[in-house]
């Protein structure tokens, strides 16, 4: 039964710097369908995790509700973890990345906890610029219901009962950069070289950083008319490739030249990416959405990292917070004395 | 890589590393399964078709299987897969309602079987139910040849011995005991058919070192002296004794001097410890039992007084390599003396055959032996067929009983007018194992028990008694949980790239990541770029063909694969499935009787 997991792992497993082998990244066993594609993300942020060397105690994973926000019981199983109410895993995550800013937080959500009931809480966190990597598992349909067209349902995709879609779809991707996120991706579960470096980037962003994962529903939403398929994933994704080189490690290319593009983030590590054209300029909103649009006409989807802003702030800088966390705050840094309050006051009058 | 052939029996076959490791390829995890569900009668059944002394096997094979456990790759132990046949031995109904009919009206072809152990025993067992009248001649006063003779009681009771060499020899077969054929051209004037030759290894290497003369009545030949042992012509041993030699018969010696008297039993070794030929578990009962292994010295001379035996000089030697790995052994100028009564010499047998006239038609190649087909086990005169140790050298009981079968196909097939080299194809069968959504016929989890020990009767009263068996043989209880350890090779992971829709399901879940979707390569640059290199070249690559949606192919290492079953339960279209894989080899009859199964067979499966 799928509940007992073996034991045993390949003798040769590799082992990362932490001295860790993928084995203390993973969870529990999936009760999702087989052949889910979120159980392909939950590999993916396996891998990730295992090769940036994070302990595992320094992640908090934290989701809403529906069938992607299951999986982060799938990985990590030494992290903190936070399953929250339906679409509100954003205030989650920012009250607990106030309280602790040390933590790498990792927050899975669907297409229905986020563009649906989430929408509002989703929008905020974007605007804020929250320290977090946001994952998107959309899979277009709510597979815990029967599989109802969501609100990513492409116009005039096909239901597996055969009615057509007539509503027009959310582009997570497209309202994210419109309203401010600093780091947007997206990617397909079923290209884990593309998605894996790109998940690294994204932990590896400071501040919010979207990546937007079809993730193909096999039970109600993996037919043919379907644009949330593993088939119209493979015949439509043009994927640009995305390497992630950490800090201190020469980079050697692997792609033809002239149209890689690097990125160097805040800790040193870098992306390189390698774009669809000269023209587009993933720095640039303009360009980055126009690219997005120039694709979905030709029914193609755009996938790799499609914007990033290093300028932003994030919301700790922001609201100028202590660099200490502030669950580590005692009461002598909280309450400095009444010596403190009379300069305050000085300064007020 | 080319995808890989599963149609092909030997594929599949050498998934079950156990199986494919035995020479009489018994179907190891079938009956594994078989003792774990209770039906010990019909895991013994299994055994007994394919390699006729499960009883004694259980005890004393030379265990090829357990070295090629896949259970050995994951973690420390393979599973104690002979202590397992011991088991349904042990356990086991009568079998008298299962062994095969012997047809009373005989097919009219006669065969002499010259020896009288496992390989004649076998083939007299695979041909006695075609209707074949069969003689049997051995020089002892009982059949079994060196099972009886070599193998000591404390690890091969007689009660298993004689049951098994009864059920043969109930078939109908006649017996010519304590006859020792002296010329091969007697039995061929006789009016048989076919003749076939197993004979064993019967002569022990001697030891012409000064001294060997002198005291020739302390020193014996470690076969022969065991041989009188088994026939009792002899029950007391010196209480000093050096045993020479590092092979499974030095340690039988051994401790049968412990028990016949020697108090201080040495056992010493021209090579060092690592290269010594017994089995581990020899070599650990034997250091039990407090026996000492002095490695690395070389016998100089035996030291002797007015015609008595004082003991040997030994010069110690050590062992050095050279760059082509050429092994010698340079004295180290220090001699070692030791203290003995009596000296066994177990350094090695040899064949010979010099009962066999050398103008029959039987050639006669290097090392003084018979030249044979190694396939057919056909000698250079087309009715004389050779096994076991007669027919290539000293080797072990199951490989004896896997040459009795092909000799049997080999003198069946020449009786009938067919040719020799026309070999039956093996049984296979690939069933589906499962059941429902995430259920299947076989108990797809893996135990993380480590291998259980087999309980030993008291030291005290072991070493007092020759006959009394010192491994005990595991429990009904202990049993169940060992073969739970099993890892069902047989069961196949079977994949069908028409299912596939390429949804990393099964690489996500394997646990030892043997899947992957790859860009196909030629096998040199295949191997190193799978998710965890596949460094094991004796195992092989299971490829599939290009994938319809990214032209990719699924290339499964099968080194270190639990057939946990993961893989199938988790793939959404059944790409996946775990399928039994049942490989027999062929016995005799199979080609001639068309239809005809053995008809032992009941109910097994």
């Amino acid at each position: 039964m799928t509940y007992l997991r073996p034991q045993f792992r390949h003798p040769d497993s590799p082992v990362n710097r932490l001295g860790y082998t993928r084995q203390h990244y993973e969870g529990g066993l999936s009760t999702l369908c087989a052949g889910c594609g979120h159980d392909s993300i939950s590999a993916a942020i396996i891998d990730a995790c295992f090769e940036l060397n994070i302990e595992p105690h320094k992640v908090a994973k934290l989701s809403g509700i529906g069938c992607s926000s299951k999986t982060p019981a799938y990985f990590l199983n030494g992290s903190h973890s936070f399953n929250s109410v339906h679409g509100r895993m954003p205030s989650v995550a920012t009250g607990a990345n106030l309280a602790n800013r040390d933590l790498i937080y990792i927050g899975v959500s669907g297409d229905g906890d986020t563009a649906s009931i989430g929408m509002g809480q989703f929008a905020h966190v974007v605007r804020r610029n929250l320290n977090m990597a946001y994952i998107v598992e959309n899979n277009g349909c709510y597979g815990l219901t029967k599989g109802q067209d969501s609100a990513t349902m492409d116009l005039e995709s096909r239901s597996k009962k055969g009615d057509v879609n007539m509503y027009s779809p959310i582009d997570l991707v497209k309202i994210a950069i419109e309203i401010g996120a600093t780091f947007v991706g997206r990617s397909f579960s079923g290209d884990k070289e593309q998605l894996v470096p790109l998940l690294k980037a994204a932990v590896s962003h400071r501040g919010f950083a979207l990546l937007d994962v079809v993730s193909p529903c096999v039970t109600f939403n993996n037919h043919e008319g379907s644009t949330k398929s593993y088939a119209h994933m493979r015949n439509n994704n043009d994927a640009m490739p995305v390497d992630f080189v950490p800090m201190r490690q020469e980079i050697t290319a692997s792609y033809d030249a002239g149209t890689t593009h690097e990125v160097c983030m805040h800790d040193g590590s870098v992306v390189r990416l390698h774009k669809a054209s000269e023209e587009y300029d993933i720095e640039d909103r303009q360009s980055a959405l126009q690219a997005i649009h120039h694709h979905a006409s030709q029914g193609k989807i755009l996938t790799g990292l499609l914007y990033i802003n290093r300028d932003g702030e994030e919301l700790h800088e922001a609201l100028g917070t202590a660099r200490r966390p502030l669950n580590e705050l005692t009461e002598k840094e909280l309450c400095p004395g009444s010596r403190f309050l009379d300069s305050i006051n000085a300064g007020l009058r | 890589m080319k995808p890989t052939d599963i149609g092909d029996p030997e594929y599949f076959h050498k998934v079950v590393d156990c199986q494919y490791g035995c020479p009489a390829h018994t179907p190891v995890p079938e009956y594994i399964r078989l003792i774990a569900a209770g039906r010990y009668t019909d895991a013994y059944m299994v055994n007994w078709e394919s390699n006729v002394f499960p009883g004694v096997l259980g005890r004393t094979c030379d265990r090829p299987c357990e070295p090629a456990c896949r259970r050995g790759r994951v973690e420390e132990e393979p599973v104690a897969i002979c202590r397992l046949k011991r088991v349904a031995a042990d356990h086991k109904d009568s079998i008298d309602d299962r062994l095969p009919e012997i047809p009373a009206n005989k097919n009219g072809k006669r065969i002499a079987l010259i020896g009288g152990g496992p390989a004649s025993l076998t083939v007299a067992r695979d041909l006695a139910p075609l209707g074949y009248t069969i003689d049997l001649y051995d020089d002892q006063p009982l059949a079994g040849g060196f099972m009886r003779s070599q193998i000591p009681s404390f690890r091969l009771p007689l009660s298993v011995l004689d049951e098994e060499v009864d059920y043969i020899l109930a078939m109908g077969i006649t017996s010519h005991l304590r006859t020792h054929v002296d010329s091969l051209k007697s039995i061929l004037d006789q009016p048989y058919d076919a003749i076939f030759v197993g004979t064993g290894a019967p002569r022990g290497s001697d030891l012409d070192i000064p001294g060997r003369q002198e005291c020739a009545a302390h020193i014996h030949v470690g076969i022969d002296w065991l041989s009188s042992v088994a026939f009792e012509h002899l029950g007391k041993v010196g209480k000093r004794v050096l045993v020479l030699g590092g092979g499974n018969t030095a340690m039988d010696c051994c401790r049968t001097a412990r028990r016949l008297g020697g108090e201080d039993v040495k056992v010493v070794v021209r090579s060092e410890f690592e290269k010594m030929k017994a089995s581990p578990w020899e070599i650990e009962d034997a250091i039990a039992e407090d026996i000492p292994i002095f490695n690395n010295h070389v016998p100089r001379e035996f030291v002797h007084e007015d015609g008595q035996l004082k003991g040997m000089i030994f010069d110690k030697v050590d062992v050095v390599y050279d760059d082509a790995g050429k092994r010698s052994l340079v004295p180290t100028g220090e001699e070692v003396f030791f203290e003995a009564d009596d000296v066994l010499i177990a350094i090695g047998q040899d064949n010979a055959f010099p009962w066999i006239e050398r103008d029959l038609g039987i050639e006669f190649g290097k090392w003084d032996m018979p030249v044979l087909d190694k396939v057919t086990f056909q000698s250079t005169l087309d009715k004389v067929f050779f096994g076991g140790d007669a027919a290539f050298g000293p080797e072990n009981i199951i490989t004896a009983v896997a040459h009795g079968h092909q000799a049997a196909i080999s003198i069946d097939r020449f009786l009938q007018g067919g040719d020799v080299h026309d070999r039956p194809a093996p049984g296979v069968n690939l069933v589906s194992q499962k059941m429902g959504v995430h259920e299947w016929s076989y108990d797809s989890a893996i135990t993380i028990d480590e291998r259980f020990k087999v309980p030993h009767a008291d030291k005290t009263a072991a070493l007092k008694d020759r006959k009394l068996e010192v491994e005990l043989g595991f429990d009904q209880e202990v049993a169940f949980h060992e073969a739970q350890r099993c890892l069902n090779c047989d069961v196949q992971t079977v994949f069908t790239e028409e299912k596939c829709i390429e949804c990393d399901a099964c690489v996500d879940i394997c646990p030892t990541s043997c899947i992957n979707f790859i860009s196909n390569a030629e096998e040199e640059a295949l191997r190193p770029a799978l998710r965890i290199p596949a460094r094991n070249s004796e195992q092989d690559i299971y490829v599939s063909a290009e994938l319809a949606q990214t032209q990719r192919v699924m290339a499964k290492d099968e080194d270190v694969c639990l057939h946990c079953g993961l893989c199938a339960e988790r793939c959404p279209t059944g790409a996946w499935d775990m399928q039994q894989f049942f490989y027999t080899v062929t016995k005799a009859g199979a080609l001639n009787h068309a239809g005809m199964e053995m008809p032992c067979r009941q109910s097994t499966r």
